[in-house]
């Protein structure tokens, strides 16, 4: 291939991957301005209104709140189990550490329609835990293998004689662990924080098995919204939530160079 | 001994199932600095973790100041010790390195404030207080080190390796900057090292360590002269060294006859110690070198190849060309099998 050809390749593989990664995202934005009582695209005249109304719907708010302490007390509960996780598998030659990465890993791999469906049929139905606390439980768990991941990668690099040192020093190990290991993880939990964050906010299929009666997270209160109302209400939805992520992915790459650590 | 300040009792460490170092018995006494001189895997790194508490002994006892500390744990004994990689906090500027300890002590503020700037003076990093580890070179890296240990005045400071992460003119100012310190301080020093040159230049008394035991013990001096086996001349550099049968040296290669017959098994000659120019031998010159004060070779005799430093004033002799060259019994140094 001569050089022009192959100039003109990268521009279009550039060209296309731009489109399918932007398109949706505008198309949304301007669906979501159109002055019709229907979705419609391209707009036809624009209007404020629909992005106003997303915040009078009693139902939005509710979900939203849900979503919200899902994708918050959730992520927090995987980095509870996830930091103590990703320090053992660095430090100590545990028999079977590369069984359990994988295991960790298995709510990322194993498609979502099925964990809902197996958390679904052999842990609500059985043992009849509520709707919200299976909800936390799920999330918590699709959010661990990130927390895991993230915050290993962040340790690899941390020497266990400073550990050590601080031990020598007057530290106990839980001590060293707080004083000397977190401060320097720090950046790590962060990033897995708000990666967690955002994929436990955005989950649908896991939580369409498991959202019940007035119990929705907001992806599946704008799914059950958009089969009875086709206003142009939930595209806006969707374009304030892109923001939202936009918002949250741009803070933390300011404060400390989120994609150092994705 | 009575005036053991550290003293090992019939300790064995052990790695996993495997044993590290089998029943030592070491005496340090207080104000002392010691070598645990040894190649890797000679036990020595392992026993400074022992007497850290960063290792638990299998069996055995440790004392330190005549206490018991076999079942002390690692921070309640008071010992310091200056990692090979340094093991600075990253996160944490000189001061606050070197303060940490302190501040887990929950000392006033200004007595942390005045210790940690009088440690850091002591160790030459005065107005580093605010530099993170990362901005520092390697050098400063290790006096912050020593002085974050310094600080929390400790009964036994330990040493790994604390020279071979630095370049050589580095390595000679810390060197005589340890010895400065361990004299205005006092404090007993343990220091782990694979260099010979070292561990005679720094240790008051220098422990040789093979396969987990101790190999040769005494004083740089003794050490350098006297080694009693095979391994501590070879590390003391004695780098020619030859089985005796009578009054020959044999080698695979050869015999050569000494004109005497030592009662020892085993003779050994450093390169200085044999003498070129004249004697009864002759060997052809294999490789030369100049080393400022003297010349080495490196000769093809009856034994292999033997090592030879000839004075200066002597004329070269160029490769392939013989020499004469003698083993002389004053220089010869017996060793046991």
């Amino acid at each position: 291939m001569n050089t022009s050809s192959r100039l003109l390749a990268n521009w279009v593989i550039l060209g296309l991957t731009l489109t399918f990664l932007i398109g949706p995202f505008l198309i949304i934005i301007l669906a979501g301005a159109s002055d019709t009582s229907y979705l419609a695209f391209p707009p036809e005249g624009l209007t404020l209104r629909w992005y106003l109304k997303v915040f009078t719907v009693e139902s939005f708010r509710a979900s939203f709140l849900l979503s919200m302490a899902l994708a918050v007390f959730g992520t927090l509960a995987a980095l509870l189990l996830g930091v103590p996780a990703a320090y053992a598998l660095n430090r100590y030659a545990l028999p079977g550490a590369e069984t359990v990465r994988t295991v960790v890993a298995a709510p990322i791999i194993v498609p979502g329609i099925i964990v809902g469906l197996a958390l679904l049929r052999y842990l609500v139905v059985p043992t009849g835990v509520t709707v919200t606390l299976a909800l936390f439980m799920a999330h918590t768990a699709l959010v661990l293998p990130y927390a895991v991941r993230v915050v290993s990668s962040s340790m690899h690099n941390l020497r266990a004689d400073m550990e050590e040192a601080a031990v020598l020093l007057g530290c106990s190990r839980f001590q060293a662990f707080t004083k000397v290991v977190l401060p320097n993880i720090r950046g790590g939990v962060l990033a897995a924080f708000i990666l967690g964050f955002v994929t436990s906010f955005n989950q649908v299929p896991v939580s369409l098995f498991l959202s019940g009666p007035g119990v929705r997270t907001l992806p599946i209160d704008m799914l059950a919204y958009m089969e009875i109302t086709f206003d142009p209400s939930v595209a806006a939805l969707s374009a304030l939530l892109a923001f939202m992520s936009l918002a949250i992915v741009f803070v933390a790459e300011r404060l400390l160079g989120f994609s150092r650590y994705v | 001994m009575s005036d053991a300040f550290v003293q090992l009792s019939d300790v064995t460490l052990m790695y996993g199932k495997s044993v590290a170092v089998p029943d030592l018995n070491l005496s340090i006494r207080e104000g002392e600095l010691i070598c645990l001189l040894g190649p890797s895997g000679c036990g020595k790194t392992t026993t400074m973790r022992a007497i850290a508490g960063l290792l638990d002994p299998a069996s055995g006892s440790i004392h330190i100041d005549g206490r018991d500390v076999t079942r002390v744990p690692a921070n309640k004994r008071g010992i310091g010790l200056v990692f090979q990689s340094y093991a600075l906090f990253p996160h944490l500027n000189a001061f606050e390195n070197v303060a940490f300890g302190l501040r887990l002590q929950k000392l006033p503020e200004a007595e942390i404030r005045e210790r940690t700037e009088a440690g850091l003076a002591t160790v030459g990093l005065k107005g580093y207080d605010k530099r993170k580890p990362a901005e520092m070179s390697g050098g400063q890296q290790q006096r912050l080190a020593l002085a974050r240990s310094l600080v929390m005045k400790p009964k036994v400071l330990l040493l790994d390796e604390p020279l071979s992460n630095l370049d050589a003119r580095l390595r000679l100012e810390m060197r005589t900057e340890l010895q400065r310190v361990q004299k205005e301080t006092g404090v007993t020093m343990v220091f782990v090292t694979h260099d010979q040159a070292e561990a005679l230049a720094l240790a008051d008394r220098i422990v040789l360590m093979k396969e987990g035991k101790i190999e040769q013990l005494g004083t740089p001096a003794d050490l350098y002269a006297r080694p009693e086996t095979a391994f501590a001349a070879e590390f003391m550099g004695f780098e020619n060294i030859f089985r005796v049968e009578g009054s020959k040296v044999v080698t695979d290669s050869g015999t050569l006859e000494l004109g005497f017959a030592p009662a020892s098994p085993l003779l050994a000659w450093r390169p200085d110690g044999v003498s070129v120019g004249s004697g009864p031998h002759q060997g052809r010159v294999l490789a030369t070198s100049f080393a400022g004060a003297h010349r080495e070779y490196v000769l093809d005799t009856p034994l292999g190849p033997v090592k030879a430093d000839a004075a200066i004033e002597l004329p070269e002799v160029a490769i392939g060309e013989t020499l004469a060259f003698d083993l002389p019994e004053a220089t010869a140094r017996p060793l046991s099998a």
